[in-house]
């Protein structure tokens, strides 16, 4: 077993809550170690609370098992993970399926003003003109904002 | 426990208690858009409490839930009751989020890069439960029973903070009177506010009932 095997493997396990990116996507995996058929995976949480996490790591673990090997997968709680992990390829894939990707996290966390002033782009129509209408959303991870264009509410992810 | 480990486990049990108060809104929040919003806060600072635990135990599901109630050194602050009161509900999270805000900026800067990284994580997502709390600070301003309750549950909140945070927190809520060393020490944590016994109660129920359940 290689390394490239166990990474294509785990570009295919959907993120459970939005299937329509992977977990290599999500850039959640921080590195794979292959010896043998013991395959050691390191993995970093998005947020802390998410239920998805479990479910995440046993569907790591049941790709790796359906090649033959042994995993393990370990959740390292640091601080390695951010939404600027997220590959382009999984911006597009979430722009494509409406939710609008985080915008780029800068030095400071950020704030209150930029959620309401700054440029946020409606991924249905394109348009520029949306406001803020909740900080939080369905799932920890995003945010809900209106688009006055096309009169439509949708998700944008946080920048964490 | 040594000092530091004390110390990560109030936060723990802050986070895990407050998470379960807000939680208490899930369903009947003023506004839909609060029902969202509480339910999403309380899952986080859930979600902090059991990656602190991990830290301390083996078992987080074991410290969250097998102590006797006087072993929790959860803060009164967050063990108070508030639902239906929607403006002391707010005023607490106003407070509490300013008082987290700078113990996790200590944790930040530990010499133990475990609890660095956590507390640098955990951060990421409480940048966003400020912003909620600046939001209603700035609705409530002139709302007479938020500013009630801010000066009401001011002395649980120097209670809660370590005595370093005292400073800044006075400069930054102005209360109308400090609190005494007498009622900081009536309302310190550990010594339980009145209606920590049924919500224990009510948080390990089920790990009573089935011992070592989880979820």
């Amino acid at each position: 077993m290689t390394a490239e095997a166990v990474w294509s493997a785990l570009a295919e396990v959907e993120d459970p809550e939005i299937p329509v990116i992977s977990l290599v996507d999500l850039g959640v995996v921080r590195d794979v170690q292959v010896d043998g058929e013991r395959v050691h995976v390191e993995f970093t949480p998005t947020f802390l609370g998410c239920p998805a996490l479990e479910v995440m790591r046993d569907r790591m673990a049941e790709a790796i098992e359906s090649l033959g090997g042994e995993a393990e997968v370990e959740v390292v709680m640091d601080d390695s993970w951010s939404t600027d992990r997220i590959t382009p390829e999984g911006r597009e894939k979430l722009r494509a399926a409406g939710f609008a990707p985080p915008a780029p996290r800068e030095a400071a966390a950020p704030k209150l003003v930029q959620l309401q002033a700054a440029v946020f782009r409606c991924p249905y129509c394109g348009s520029t003109e949306t406001k803020l209408e909740n900080i939080f959303g369905p799932t920890p991870c995003r945010s809900i904002r209106y688009c006055t264009g096309c009169r439509q509410p949708f998700e944008q992810f946080k920048t964490i | 426990m040594n000092e530091q480990e004390l110390l990560l486990l109030g936060i723990a049990d802050d986070e895990l208690v407050l998470g379960w108060r807000d939680s208490e809104w899930t369903g009947i929040a003023p506004v839909l858009e609060e029902d969202v919003a509480l339910s999403s806060i309380a899952q986080n600072e859930i979600g902090h409490a059991r990656a602190i635990y991990q830290l301390l135990a083996e078992d987080a599901d074991a410290l969250a839930f097998d102590r006797a109630p006087e072993e929790y050194r959860s803060s009164q602050l967050v063990e108070l009751r508030f639902v239906p009161d929607w403006a002391r509900t707010i005023a607490r999270r106003v407070l509490y989020e300013a008082a987290d805000e700078l113990r996790l900026r200590r944790l930040m800067a530990s010499a133990d890069p475990a609890v660095a990284g956590l507390a640098a994580k955990i951060d990421r997502e409480e940048a966003y439960h400020r912003m909620h709390a600046e939001l209603w600070r700035g609705r409530l301003r002139d709302e007479p029973r938020y500013l009630v309750a801010v000066d009401e549950l001011f002395p649980y909140l120097l209670a809660m903070a370590e005595a370093d945070d005292h400073e800044a927190l006075i400069a930054q809520f102005e209360p109308k009177t400090v609190p005494s060393n007498t009622v900081l020490q009536a309302h310190r944590r550990g010594a339980h506010a009145d209606g920590w016994p049924d919500l224990w109660n009510e948080m390990t129920e089920v790990r009573r009932s089935v011992p070592g359940a989880s979820w």
